[in-house]
């Protein structure tokens, strides 16, 4: 019953964690847009959410169990399984492939989602902390 | 939580920035300097960056591998009447082009913008998030 109550926590604290991850990553990008040689990263934030939470059956995150005993990898908020690397919009002579505007607006777009987010999850305590007092 | 690595992250490319733009000011203060008594004038500075990574999860910082000198000639000026001209009459001045530190600076400078802004969103969304289920 009271799992019931917490499931869409759960899902959101793990988009919640998701989220500060690329938010990590969109940074590590955006400090290295100087740097010779340096490829930009990017993360594939449906699939790596879909495989947190459970909802995707063989990603790349989870780990195979061919004998018994094995364990099977919990889900988890972990994005490094889907790290992608991102091509440059125009080839630069220090092989560097960040694109400054591309990263800017991820990370604004980024940082709106995780926001966003954490009202989803304040919403719902709200909602469930009403249910709880009931009416009084 | 990783999200307070951004602020090594960032912390990490503003410092390198700064470094950068110390050595932009220090070339372009340096940039009509002439020969001193062993007869080699100012050499422009120019820094490197490299990728550090920041701890095991991946986050990736910049810092400053090596300071390098420009090793072009400096421009050699016809001028007898100088203090500094050698036996043939002539001046050599440093090898620093003032429009390239220009641009050099400009990009430091809103590279180390860039940075800052990214800590301040990075701020306020932690800032948020301890208010969570308030």
């Amino acid at each position: 019953m009271l799992n019931r109550l917490t499931d869409t926590l759960n899902f959101h604290g793990q988009a919640l964690g998701l989220r500060s991850e690329r938010q990590r990553l969109l940074a590590s990008n955006i400090a290295n847009a100087d740097t010779p040689g340096y490829v930009a990263r990017d993360m594939n934030f449906a699939q790596a959410l879909r495989e947190a939470t459970g909802a995707g059956t063989n990603g790349a995150a989870a780990l195979a169990t061919s004998q018994p005993g094995h364990l099977a990898g919990s889900a988890g908020a972990r994005g490094e399984a889907n790290l992608v690397y991102a091509n440059a919009s125009q080839n630069n002579l220090d092989r560097n492939t960040v694109d400054m505007d591309r990263e800017r607006a991820a990370f604004a777009d980024n940082s709106v989602k995780y926001e966003a987010t954490l009202r989803f999850i304040n919403g719902n305590v709200r909602t469930m902390l009403e249910a709880i007092k009931g009416q009084s | 939580m990783s999200m307070f690595n951004i602020f090594n992250v960032s912390g990490s490319a503003a410092s390198a920035q700064s470094q950068r733009l110390n050595v932009v000011a220090s070339n372009l203060a340096n940039a009509d300097t002439v020969a001193g008594p062993d007869g080699a004038a100012y050499k422009a500075r120019q820094v490197t960056f490299q990728t550090e990574l920041m701890g095991s999860t991946g986050a990736a910082g910049v810092r400053v591998s090596n300071v390098s000198e420009d090793e072009t000639p400096g421009r050699r000026v016809h001028d007898p009447k100088h203090p500094g001209a050698d036996a043939a009459g002539y001046v050599t001045y440093s090898n620093v082009n003032p429009v390239e530190e220009m641009v050099n600076m400009i990009s430091a400078s809103r590279s180390y913008q860039n940075n800052v802004e990214v800590m301040s969103t990075a701020k306020s969304l932690l800032l948020k998030t301890l208010q969570m289920g308030a």
